[in-house]
């Protein structure tokens, strides 16, 4: 019988009246690499807190690899690994000693430890740097330790709570391999949260696009990215003239959703690049004033927008202003 | 699951063995106040007539022992607090959702750092040996690693339990300076307890370590105030006490 390796009902998590997480319904299959996207706040880590018995929710039901998160936590913990969006080593040993420290914790003798500490080290390319002391590790390096610990007892379900963040795209690059490595071949179930679209599109077999708590899309990236239709038009104007020009363009037949934010006007059709001619003389017989035209395939982040009416870059505060930048670095690349 | 886990236990207490070795200059650090108290009052005093030290009893053989009992306190109850860092640097996370019970947890890191605070007392007890401290036989010896056991358990806990309230490394300084210090200055370790006033002496009598301090004087030289096993039994009966709120207060805290 095919079991769920995740299976959660009418999940909700209430921070002193805040409703962190409302209603979440997750049925995730054995050996699925599935991702949880969303923007910083969404309630995407909360809800991986719960299914690794980090926090206890307010109310509904879930269960991992068949255990109930309630009354079977130490078989839930057996069957998970979990990589922490922050980092979770300890400095002061080497990336061979917290490995060691790690399968001890799950119970595994000598041999099997010494075995499986040579393959994940393998995996993740560390065996030369095994025996230095982790405050010595890179960023990147460290976060490559930490997926190789999370797998190192032969876990049935590996979360991974934003494994990139905060890393330079090169070495994105090399985790997302990694991710997609030993989910084929060590079989494991992977779980990942981000808020890169990018990642969530390349890696992941299935998506659940998460907002204020609730998931407001499901789907392979795929069918979201299909649902959106085949080219994005985005017309920039000034502000005042977004939602008239928006009711102007939706009057084209061929033009499958017209969507208005701040000071652009942003339009799904086939066949986009002959489409842009019609639009522009459209928007200046009705004397509107268009300042700049681009033209991209979907992405998840206009799925998000579709089912969110915000864009999730939005939400990344002053602080995250790095991340942004590397994002868009990334975003030039590969287009 | 069985609630003690004896391979994570170890494993827990290996982490604490493995991080004293490494961390010498931390270990050094720590042994400086402690040798610095011993050596200076030890020789400043040495000729001084302490009133209320018993007749014909050295003052280092009298401070060494306290110094000693200060050793383990500051090194277990920081043992203790360094739940804090694991916290901060989020290795806390790591323990915390391995298939380990909280008891087990709890039980591993204090085998760690009562071994390490043992460790520094012992260190101590050298440079006390070589200004002259006068160890009573082998059997007192013996006796008096029973006590550094207990005061280092106590005391470890009562960090623990600290820590597990805390939810940030601010509070470290506060409990070091208005818990630690004091403890220290009533044990006893420095004077004798009946010098104090009247009214600061009952303090005394409620400071766990004043039983430590007596405890380690009676096996080690052979004199105390109260009766040794006196001593054992407090000191006993407030390790047990200070175990069962520090895994208490440990287990209920929040893990992130």
């Amino acid at each position: 019988m095919d079991l769920a390796a995740i299976s959660t009902s009418g999940l909700i998590m209430k921070f002193n009246g805040f409703t962190a997480v409302d209603g979440v319904d997750l049925q995730i299959g054995r050996g699925e690499l599935f991702g949880l996207l969303g923007p910083n706040g969404a309630g995407k880590s909360t809800i991986i807190k719960m299914l690794t018995t980090m926090i206890r929710p307010t109310s509904g039901g879930a269960q991992v690899w068949g255990h109930d998160i309630y009354l079977e936590r130490d078989a839930v913990r057996s069957s998970i690994g979990v990589v922490f969006q922050d980092p979770s080593v300890d400095s002061q040993l080497s990336g061979k000693e917290n490995l060691d420290f790690h399968g001890r914790m799950y119970g595994m003798n000598k041999n099997m430890r010494q075995r499986r500490i040579a393959e994940v080290l393998d995996l993740v390319d560390l065996t030369d740097k095994a025996d230095i002391l982790m405050e010595d590790y890179s960023g990147g390096m460290q976060r490559r330790l930490e997926i190789a610990r999370g797998l190192m007892h032969h876990p049935h379900v590996l979360f991974l709570d934003e494994p990139t963040l905060g890393l330079d795209a090169q070495t994105r690059r090399h985790i997302w391999d990694y991710i997609l490595k030993m989910n084929r071949e060590e079989g494991v179930t992977v779980i990942l949260t981000t808020h890169y679209m990018e990642e969530a599109d390349y890696l992941c077999e299935r998506v659940a696009i998460i907002d204020q708590g609730s998931i407001v899309a499901l789907d392979t990236p795929e069918n979201l990215k299909d649902l959106i239709g085949a080219d994005i038009i985005t017309l920039n104007v000034d502000d005042d003239c977004v939602d008239e020009l928006g009711e102007v363009i939706s009057e084209f037949i061929w033009v499958s959703s017209v969507d208005t934010v701040e000071n652009a006007v942003i339009i799904s059709v086939d066949h986009g690049e002959s489409r842009i001619p019609d639009i522009v003389l459209r928007a200046c017989r009705a004397g509107m004033k268009i300042k700049s035209v681009s033209m991209h395939e979907p992405t998840l982040e206009d799925v998000f927008l579709r089912f969110t009416g915000k864009k999730i870059r939005e939400f990344e505060s002053e602080g995250a202003g790095k991340m942004a930048a590397v994002q868009s670095r990334m975003r030039t690349r590969r287009h | 699951m069985t609630r003690i886990n004896l391979y994570a236990i170890y494993s827990l207490w290996l982490r604490e063995m493995v991080r004293f070795f490494r961390l010498k200059s931390r270990v050094v650090g720590s042994l400086a106040p402690p040798f610095f108290f011993l050596a200076f009052l030890g020789l400043g005093f040495k000729s001084a007539v302490t009133p209320g030290i018993p007749e014909g009893l050295d003052y280092i053989d009298f401070l060494a022992p306290g110094i000693i009992g200060m050793t383990l306190l500051f090194s277990s109850t920081f043992a203790g607090l360094s739940v804090l860092w694991d916290r901060e640097f989020g290795f806390l996370r790591e323990i915390m959702v391995a298939p380990v019970s909280r008891l087990s947890i709890v039980i591993g890191r204090t085998a760690g750092g009562v071994t390490t605070a043992m460790m520094q007392g012992l260190i101590i007890l050298v440079p006390g040996i070589i200004m002259g401290l006068n160890i009573n036989g082998i059997s007192g010896f013996l006796l008096s690693l029973l006590f550094m056991v207990l005061i280092g358990t106590t005391f470890n806990s009562i960090g623990l339990a600290f820590a597990s309230k805390m939810k940030d490394m601010s509070g470290f300084s506060l409990v070091m300076n208005f818990m630690v210090f004091p403890i220290f200055l009533l044990s006893g370790a420095l004077f004798p307890v009946e010098n104090l006033p009247d009214w600061l002496r009952p303090l005394s009598y409620l400071d766990p370590l004043t039983y430590g301090v007596d405890g380690l004087r009676g096996s080690l030289v052979g004199i105390s105030y109260f009766p040794l096993a006196f001593d054992l039994l407090i000191l006993t009966l407030t390790c047990f006490i200070a175990l069962v709120i520090g895994a208490y207060l440990f287990e209920k805290s929040d893990i992130d």
